[in-house]
Formats: structure tokens, C-alpha cells, sequence
């Protein structure tokens, strides 16, 4: 094995991680900000807002983001509206803009379906108590209904989040030299694809065990009434052993 | 003297006039399902109305219509003299006029649940001072420390930092309750407070019911405990179909069932 290859090639990997993290970072966030929004124009009962969401997420959850992302960073330049706007054109010729957008857009479909399902999810007992004791709306939503809703959809939007890491790599078909862009770079360079694909494997593999084990950490924090009281020996198990 | 005669003659009327609680001619339905058919009751000050009934009678519906969880089709709440003001909506059901009145309404009249609800992401004390902070906006400190002296009185205080996921039932239905007198309410709505514990448990709730009644609270209790229905309500009523069907003194109610609907209940009970 040649270590020296595989020692240069992590470090030339790794060295565009940060871009692989900025990326991955503004998609989500920004996607967490539609996400709310959409989840909130499906909750808030007006008709028009739930046809509006139901076909946004039909659109974004059904297609390939690498389908998104080419029509994004290709197709939309063909508009002469958008060639000509001071505010678009300058986010949309730019393939790192892109790529987040198509990455936040993705993500938000995805995202407010996980959100809207942990609303749902929320027993009503625990909201019914919140009104008898007379609180207004939005006192409910956010002492009762929000921080029952955010534990719910955790486990799903750390997935969706891991998914997110892995969608980064997208972006080298847009010509970013991110980790998977390095990588092929590298590839092409050497011809040595094993030992290339294996070392960004192996980084991506480790960034995402962090992101898996910062959540399970959140996850653990807000739900000490799901674990054993003080005292209490045994051992809770939040699913029921089926095999 | 003659001053403390007038404030006697004055006091007496308007403690009779002003029910805690009123209910007059309450209609819900289900759909075609006419649950509560017309029901009316009064609960002065102090008054523990055991309301009875087979299930499905509707009880749980009177109680949930009573604070707004569910809306009456027609008829009128008063609580202390205060009507809820209803309008008319354009589908023809009435809805709630002033959702703040609602709140503050709602307030004075503590619901304890069949299946406890304590918010299970807060620990007893977090869930016994929610309401009062949030709601009543009494100041924090203040809220802990009444909590503390509840969570006592009802023999939880040990556990006050515990989540309720991690109480036995009657300890979680204990913790309800001192939730539920953290508001100060004027009046405490309880469904079947016993029903959803194991049979060794109903006994340190029933206790810690009993003692209420005896401090003068003012209580509308849906029960199937039949002991605690006799000794120590001051009423009872008897729904049946939707309906009123007895309403009476308990030691007299028990003893000479005034229908044969109730004569029933009771005898099927004993079985
Ligand atoms: N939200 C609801 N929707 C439809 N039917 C209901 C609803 N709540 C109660 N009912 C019906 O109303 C009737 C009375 O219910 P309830 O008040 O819960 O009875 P009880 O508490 O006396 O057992 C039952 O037949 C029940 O099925
Ligand atoms: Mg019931």
C-alpha cells in the first residue's frame, strides 16, 4: 500500500472540506427557514397555501436534486429576465449560489413534510391540557406543541441532514471544487480511483458519524423523560424489541 | 350595629344569586349524534356535583363544553356571574365571541384529565408553574414556591424534579390536581380522575379529592366512584342519553333512587 498517496491525497480531500461545510451549512439553514415557512402556510388552514406546498413538495421531493441543481444552473439562465435582474443573475451565474439553492429548495420539501408529520404527531391530550389552563395560541404552540414537535422530528431531520452531507457532493458536476470535486481531480490527475474514492469515503463517512452523534447528543439532552428516572435502574427502550 | 345588619341582609342575596357556575339548556351534537340534549346545572360556591352516568351518556362532553373544548350547539355558560359570549357564525354554529375571554374564563375553571396530560417534556414543578407564569403572569419565584407547597400537601413534593413518564399513575393524577390548584380556579372540572388507575392507586387520588371538598372548593366531578359520589358531593345528577335524568341530595338519591333509569345504574354498579 502506498501510504504517501493515500496521506496526500486526505490531505488535499480535506483541504476542501470547509467548502464541502459551507455548502452543506447554508443549504440547510436556508432550507430550515423555508422549511418553517412552508410547514407554517400548510398548517395555517388556508386552502390556497396547502395546494401551494402539496405541489412544491411534490415537485422538489419527486425529481432528482441533480436535476434541480442542472436546471437551476442551466436552465434558468436562458430567461433574459433573470440574465437582466440585478438581484437574480448575480446569485444564479454563480455555481456555488446554485448549488445551495437547489440544495435549500431540495431539502425544504423534504424537511416540512418531516416537520408537518411531528406537528401531527404531537398528542392532542397535551395540547387540550395547555388550552383548559387557558393559555392563548401561541403560548401553546410554544411551551407545549413546538418543543413536543422538535423531539419528534429529530431522528428524521438528523436524517435528512446526513442526507444533505452526502448531497454536497453534487456540486462538483457544477464545477465546485468541493471533496467529491477534489477527489476527481485527483483521480484524473493519478488514475488511481480506488485509492482516491476510498479516502473521500472515508472522510465523509467520519463527518457524517459527527453530525450523527451531535444530534444523537441534542436528541439526548431534550428527552431526559424518556430515559430511566434518578434511581431507576432499568433501561427504557424507546422502540419495543420486535425480533 | 345597624351597619353589620345591612352588610348580613345585603350579603345573603347575592351569595345565592351568583352561582360559581351555571349551565342553561346545553345542546351538542356529533354529527346526527345528539350527545347533551338540553342540559342545565348549578354549582354554588362550595357545591361538589357528582355527575354520573353510564358511558356514553355524555358527561365527558358536558364538562369539555363547559370550558370550550368543545362548542356547544346552544345554551349558556356562566362562571361567577360572567356569561361566555358566543355569536353566530356564518355556517350557522356558534363560535366562541372573544377567544380572550375564553382564556381568561378557562383560567378559573382547572381541568383535571381522565389520562392525567401533565406535559410530559416538563418535570412536576415546570408543569405546575407553566399556567400561572405564562397565564395569570404571576411572578416566577412566587409560582415555585406555591408550587412546592401544593406538590407537598398532595404528597409528591419528593418527586417535584421528576418527569411524569416517570410516576406511577396515582402520583402523575396527584400532580394534575396540584396543576390544576396552582390557577387558584374558581371552580375544578374533574373526568373521571380515577378512572384510567389501577384499582390500588384510586385511593391516595380519592383522598387527596376529598380533602378539596372539605376546604369548600367548588367542583363539577365526573366519577364512577360511587363511595365518593354519596359521601362526599353535595349533589348528584344522573345523565342518561343525554339527559338529566335525576338530580338530587346523594344520601337521598342513594337511598331512594328517584328514577328507574338511576335505580339501574346503581343496582348494575353493585353487581
Ligand atoms: N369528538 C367527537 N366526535 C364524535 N362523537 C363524539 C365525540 N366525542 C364524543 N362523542 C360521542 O358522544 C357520546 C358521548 O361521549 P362522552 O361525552 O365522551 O360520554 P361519557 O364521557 O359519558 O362516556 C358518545 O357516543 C361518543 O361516541
Ligand atoms: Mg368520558
Amino acid at each position: 500500500m502506498d501510504f504517501d498517496f493515500y496521506l496526500s491525497t486526505m490531505w488535499s480531500v480535506l483541504k476542501a472540506l470547509p467548502l464541502t461545510l459551507e455548502i452543506w451549512f447554508f443549504g440547510v439553514a436556508i432550507g430550515l427557514v423555508l422549511a418553517t415557512g412552508l410547514t407554517w402556510l400548510r398548517a395555517s388552514g388556508y386552502k390556497l397555501g396547502e395546494y401551494f406546498t402539496r405541489a412544491y413538495v411534490f415537485v422538489f421531493r419527486g425529481s432528482p436534486l441533480l436535476v434541480q441543481l442542472y436546471l437551476i444552473y442551466f436552465g434558468l439562465s436562458q430567461f433574459d429576465f433573470i440574465r437582466h435582474s440585478p438581484i437574480l443573475w448575480p446569485i444564479l451565474r454563480d455555481p456555488m449560489y446554485c448549488t445551495i439553492v437547489a440544495m435549500a429548495l431540495n431539502t425544504a420539501a423534504y424537511s416540512s413534510e418531516i416537520f408537518r408529520g411531528s406537528l401531527r404527531a404531537v398528542p392532542v391530550g397535551q395540547i387540550e391540557a395547555a388550552k383548559a389552563f387557558g393559555m392563548p395560541a401561541f403560548t401553546r404552540f410554544r411551551l407545549v406543541t413546538l418543543p413536543i414537535a422538535l423531539r419528534l422530528a429529530l431522528p428524521a431531520y438528523s436524517t435528512e441532514i446526513i442526507l444533505m452531507t452526502k448531497a454536497t457532493a453534487l456540486a462538483s458536476v457544477v464545477t465546485i471544487m468541493e471533496m467529491m470535486g477534489t477527489a476527481q481531480k485527483i483521480q484524473h490527475d493519478t488514475f488511481r480511483p480506488i485509492e482516491v474514492l476510498t479516502c473521500a469515503g472515508v472522510i465523509y463517512l467520519l463527518l457524517n458519524l459527527s453530525i450523527a452523534r451531535l444530534f444523537a447528543w441534542v436528541e439526548y439532552l431534550l428527552s431526559p423523560h424518556l430515559r430511566p428516572a434518578p434511581g431507576q435502574s432499568q433501561q427504557i427502550k424507546p422502540v419495543p424489541e420486535v425480533l | 350595629m345597624s351597619a353589620s345588619l345591612a352588610t348580613a341582609a345585603n350579603a345573603k342575596p347575592s351569595l345565592d344569586t351568583t352561582a360559581a357556575i351555571s349551565v342553561k339548556d346545553m345542546r351538542k351534537c356529533f354529527g346526527d349524534h345528539e350527545v347533551l340534549k338540553g342540559i342545565s346545572l348549578e354549582a354554588h360556591k362550595g357545591d361538589v356535583i357528582s355527575i354520573l352516568g353510564s358511558s356514553g351518556s355524555g358527561k365527558s362532553t358536558l364538562l369539555r363544553c363547559i370550558n370550550l373544548l368543545e362548542t356547544p350547539d346552544s345554551g349558556e355558560v356562566r362562571v361567577d356571574g360572567e356569561l361566555i359570549r358566543m355569536k353566530q357564525s356564518r355556517d350557522g354554529h356558534q363560535t366562541p365571541a372573544d377567544i380572550h375571554q375564553v382564556e381568561r374564563i378557562r383560567a378559573d375553571l382547572a381541568m383535571v384529565f381522565q389520562s392525567f396530560n401533565l406535559w410530559s417534556h416538563m418535570t412536576v414543578l415546570e408543569n405546575l408553574v407553566a399556567a400561572p407564569v405564562h397565564v395569570l403572569k404571576r411572578p416566577r419565584a412566587e409560582c415555585l414556591e406555591q408550587a412546592e407547597a401544593l406538590l407537598k400537601r398532595v404528597g409528591i413534593w419528593e418527586r417535584r424534579n421528576y418527569y411524569p413518564p416517570h410516576m406511577s399513575g396515582g402520583q402523575q393524577q396527584r400532580a394534575a390536581i396540584a396543576r390544576a390548584l396552582a390557577m387558584n380556579p374558581k371552580v375544578m372540572l374533574f373526568d373521571e380522575p380515577t378512572s384510567a388507575l389501577d384499582p390500588e392507586l384510586v385511593g391516595e387520588v380519592l383522598r387527596v379529592m376529598r380533602s378539596l371538598a372539605e376546604e369548600g372548593r367548588t367542583m363539577l366531578v365526573v366519577t364512577h366512584e360511587m363511595g365518593f359520589a354519596r359521601d362526599v358531593s353535595s349533589k348528584v345528577m344522573f345523565l342518561h342519553k343525554g339527559e338529566v335524568d335525576s338530580l338530587g341530595e346523594p344520601k337521598e338519591m342513594f337511598a331512594r333512587p328517584p328514577t328507574q333509569q338511576f335505580k339501574q345504574f346503581i343496582t348494575n354498579f353493585n353487581k
